[in-house]
């Protein structure tokens, strides 16, 4: 039996998952569960679990749609974010949390990406970005360091990496936040704090693939790659202490931009009711 | 309300994450298989619940 937590909120009929040993895909999802069950129980403000609807694309982050036991939908490859603004338009009192990965998100669904951070959708985009294409053999993706190996790139990636929440910022998502899986509760809070947020935002959480990545690449296995996210992933305020030469592997932990921008569907709502209006005013 | 360390040995992939960043060197692997190596030396901390990717160990609240 698992925890209460795990039996209350995944299909445990569908466990143990198919992520690897060490994947870090399944401790984000543990993230998300933490930070939906923090919601639904909030004393002030709770989310009824009825509403949540969790949306994946396609890929090993994907799974995670099908493992958490809500109104639930895995979409195709790169639409996720366009089925769950659908669903968001028609039903705007949903809260809507997309899980996405590298790939799904920021190559085959790039486009509508930007485009949903540039509406300022009330959505909540987790990207368990794991700088590979896992699922399909190691290909390398938008986000695999320069230099470093995948399938498709033998002797290192020419490509200069995507830095997925510095473009969902650019494209004017209100909430971009950088998580990792070493640290948790951290990455939970953030996830939180995203699915409250009104308006777009993307919690960009650095996953590790140590099957294909850390293999490809000489990181070592998964305890080694989380040691080094233990050692890398500086909260905000020390990261912007260290002088440029000293940042290079280390990453900024933590909310990088908020904004209050108009939301999407409120936005909509008083466009249909001007202009039922004027319907009105024609009879 | 107390609490005890339970382990889904079934569910155990064997990445030795909890017991490479188990605080106190309670955890050990026997076989790919994650086993309480030390329950005195066990402070109910809950580090390994927190990172295990497969939901494998974690602690539980028991009536005394």
């Amino acid at each position: 039996m698992p925890s209460e937590l795990i039996y209350n909120y995944m299909r445990i009929d569908h466990l143990p998952h198919i992520w690897c040993a060490g994947c870090g895909n399944g401790v984000l999802t543990h993230d998300v569960v933490r930070a939906i069950d923090s919601l639904c129980n909030d004393p002030d403000r709770p989310i009824p679990r009825e509403k949540v609807v969790i949306v994946s694309g396609i890929g090993c982050s994907s799974r995670a749609a099908g493992y958490l036991d809500f109104n639930s939908m895995h979409t195709t490859h790169g639409r996720a974010i366009a089925f769950a603004s659908g669903i968001k338009i028609a039903n705007p009192e949903l809260t809507v949390v997309v899980i996405t990965g590298d790939g799904d998100c920021a190559a085959i669904g790039g486009n509508h990406l930007i485009h949903a951070c540039r509406r300022n959708i009330d959505l909540t985009v987790v990207v368990f970005n794991n700088e590979i294409y896992g699922m399909t053999g190691g290909q390398y993706s938008p986000t695999t360091p320069r230099g470093d190996k995948g399938t498709t790139a033998v002797y290192g990636v020419v490509d200069r990496p995507f830095d997925i929440a510095a473009l969902a910022a650019g494209a004017g998502a209100s909430f971009t936040a950088r998580g990792d899986v070493y640290h948790v509760k951290e990455t939970t809070e953030l996830i939180r704090q995203g699915i409250r947020h009104k308006g777009f935002s993307l919690i960009d959480c650095r996953s590790v693939c140590p099957t294909y990545y850390g293999r490809k690449n000489k990181k070592g296995d998964a305890v080694q790659m989380l040691k080094w996210q233990k050692e890398n992933g500086l909260p905000m305020k020390q990261y912007r202490a260290l002088p440029p030469e000293q940042r290079a592997d280390k990453y900024a932990l933590g909310i990088l931009s908020r904004n209050e921008y108009p939301e999407y569907t409120e936005e909509y709502q008083k466009i249909i009711e001007m202009a039922m209006a004027e319907k009105g005013k024609e009879k | 309300m107390a609490k005890v360390l339970v382990i889904e040995t079934s569910w155990c992939k064997g990445c030795g994450i909890c017991t490479a960043f188990c605080p106190k060197n309670a955890l050990e692997l026997v076989g790919e298989k994650v086993r309480l190596k030390n329950t005195n030396a066990c402070v109910l901390c809950g580090l390994c619940e927190l990172r295990c990717p497969d939901y494998a160990i974690y602690l539980k609240e028991v009536s005394k």
